[in-house]
């Protein structure tokens, strides 16, 4: 059994069924991230761990122990909130020893462990501050604090960037993985934010309408996606439709051009298979070790600084590229006639499973 | 030109307000014939009626803030954090004594409450002081509750709770260490209101023979000349030193003070 368990979580608001059926094991010390649009479950999941919640259905245990029907100041996880949530009439120092001092820690140990709290998150000396005199990134950082001091077994981490501007959630992100690295805490961060979950998880789930659709690493989520939705979500991906001609060797028609694929297909002969590229794996003109070549029109032309996004009509559908700027080297105009090739492998062939998909 | 109005329209206030205290105030002075003096003020303060109704009236009025914050703080953070369709029923009640006289209140309670009744409050003085209280509680709430309420909506009470049940806390360390500390100004000014209608509150407290301020005032200026006028003077000072001190605890309130 998985340190933090859960099995066959269900939930529902009224008629509306947020969680359904949702099973993770996560092991100590581990960095998941619960990924997912609005309204995919992933908070209410989430709530249900810190006992915001009670679920309908199913069970959830911290090291072994069922704690579905404990109340969520009886479960020792500290929580950080996407609005900081802290106390506004307390100091830094005692928000952070509001924990300690709840759970009836000696006085000195518990200013010990407050300095140790603001040594951790680089704010030594603002403890005798005021949240309202702190920055957003501050604040979250001591929001962070708050939630450690008092040693909980799990971390739950709700969307606590979202409120940041772009330059300190990316230092903060990373400064976050190495706290928890650090003090091999077990989290669970939700976001909506594809980059943040690839960038510091362990393992990431994909949810979508109250469902994991994909549990993985980042590398095997963005790599190997196993679903249409998980497809779409994570990072930019040109889907194509085309019809299985040799199973065994992985012949496919796109429009009027047939492709090899090199492996074996599930589908039968005759049937619809869906393939998948992302932007960087198909290249303008012919690369070396792609053997796909195709003929091309330049569509769209987007400069995006150090990456140009080219979308391009090929095989009878639109694909996106992707290609690193070059002073030397400027885009092609648009409606210019061109080629792009890829290499087999890079052609992701999307299963079966297609639940949610769009 | 506008500027001129606004200031004529300013200067009518000011003196529409100020000149019945003007003369109330310079009535009290003339107690002694052909001079100013505080002889008025000397003779209320030194009523042994006075000292004695308007102690009775401030412990009455600490009493009934005291019952009020527990009955309403708790009341309003609940009823903002779990039941947030039943606040408009909640409101309404709160309203009620606005618009149902205190002499029905008070008839009510001694019919509810008299020496034939199953609970006899009336029979003993501490009886009838608890039914008092109850009545000055009763009258104070449209502004006890609104005013936390209002406190309530400047914080995010879901949040700050879920923050706080988080990190091991109950519903009692919640309310006291984090809920009231943040509305302690919105508690404060609905204290003082409180404090400024028990002091002046003549209904209840004369139809339940309480020897509160409120009849002492009544019965004072029904007897003599000029030591009513004292008497006003006296209560406006006290009702603008609660306004004051609300001004004050506002504004002093560390944790918010440059976030104003």
């Amino acid at each position: 059994m998985a340190f933090l368990d859960i099995s066959h979580l269900e939930k529902a608001f009224g008629t509306m069924r947020v969680v359904k059926d949702f099973n993770l094991g996560i092991e100590k010390g581990e960095f998941i991230s619960l990924l997912g649009p609005s309204g995919c479950g992933k908070t209410t999941v989430l709530r249900m761990v810190a006992g915001f919640e009670r679920p309908d259905m199913g069970a959830i245990t911290i090291d072994g122990k069922d704690i579905t029907g404990l109340k969520s100041n009886q479960r020792n996880v500290g929580m950080v909130f996407q609005s900081y949530a802290l106390f506004p009439n307390l100091t830094v120092a005692e928000n952070v020893g509001f924990g300690l001092k709840v759970a009836g820690v000696a006085r000195d140990e518990a200013a010990e462990r407050v300095r140790e709290m603001l040594a951790l998150i680089g704010l030594p000396d603002l403890g005798a501050r005021y949240p309202f005199q702190l920055s957003g990134g501050q604040q979250q950082r001591v929001a962070l604090a708050r939630a450690l001091a008092p040693r909980p077994q799990v971390l739950l981490l709700d969307e606590p960037l979202s409120a940041l501007d772009a330059k300190i959630r990316v230092s903060l992100r990373t400064e976050i993985r190495e706290i928890q690295q650090r003090l091999g805490i077990t989290t669970i961060f939700v976001t909506h934010d594809q980059e943040e979950a690839l960038s510091i998880s362990d393992r990431i789930v994909v949810m979508n309408g109250g469902i994991a659709e994909q549990v993985g690493a980042p590398f095997d989520i963005y790599n190997r996606p196993e679903t249409r939705f998980v497809a779409n979500f994570v990072g930019t991906l040109s889907m194509l439709d085309g019809t299985v001609m040799q199973p065994d060797t992985g012949q496919v028609r796109l429009g009027d051009t047939g492709i090899t694929l090199g492996r074996p297909l599930t589908q039968k002969s005759g049937s619809t298979v869906t393939l998948a590229l992302r932007p960087e794996t198909v290249h303008l003109g012919r690369a070396p070790g792609c053997e796909i070549i195709l003929p091309a029109r330049i569509l769209e032309v987007h400069f995006l600084g150090s990456v140009i996004r080219i979308r391009v009509e090929a095989a009878g559908t639109q694909l996106s590229l992707d290609t690193f700027n070059r002073a030397d080297m400027p885009p092609p105009p648009v409606g210019a006639a061109t080629e792009i090739s890829l290499a087999p492998g890079d052609i992701i062939v999307l299963g079966d499973r297609l639940p949610g998909g769009d | 030109m506008t500027k001129l109005w606004s200031w004529g329209a300013l200067l009518f206030g000011v003196l529409f307000f100020l000149m019945p205290l003007y003369g109330m105030t310079e009535f009290s002075l003339k107690m002694r014939r052909g001079e100013y003096s505080l002889d008025a003020y000397t003779a209320v303060i030194n009523n042994p009626q006075f000292q004695a109704t308007f102690s009775y009236s401030v412990i009455m009025a600490l009493v009934t803030i005291a019952f009020g914050v527990l009955l309403v703080v708790p009341t309003a953070f609940w009823v903002r954090l779990k039941m947030p369709w039943l606040r408009p029923w909640v409101e309404f009640i709160t309203l009620l004594p606005l618009v149902i006289p205190s002499i029905v209140v008070v008839f009510g309670y001694i019919r509810l409450y008299n020496t034939s009744s199953w609970l006899p409050l009336t029979g003993t003085a501490l009886g009838t002081n608890i039914l008092l209280m109850f009545g000055y509680t009763v009258l104070a709430l449209p502004y006890m509750y609104r005013a936390v309420d209002t406190g309530l909506r400047t914080i995010d009470v879901a949040t700050l709770t879920e923050a706080a049940q988080s990190l091991g806390a109950g519903w009692v360390t919640i309310i006291a260490r984090v809920i009231l500390p943040n509305v302690l100004g919105a508690v404060l000014s609905g204290a003082f209101l409180t404090f400024a209608i028990v002091i002046g509150e003549f209904t209840m407290a004369a139809l339940l023979d309480r020897p509160a301020f409120g009849p002492f005032m009544q019965l004072l200026g029904a007897n003599r000349a000029y030591e009513p006028a004292a008497l006003a003077v006296i209560a406006f000072g006290i009702t603008w030193a609660c306004m004051g001190l609300i001004q004050l605890v506002t504004r002093f309130s560390k944790h918010n003070r440059l976030a104003r």
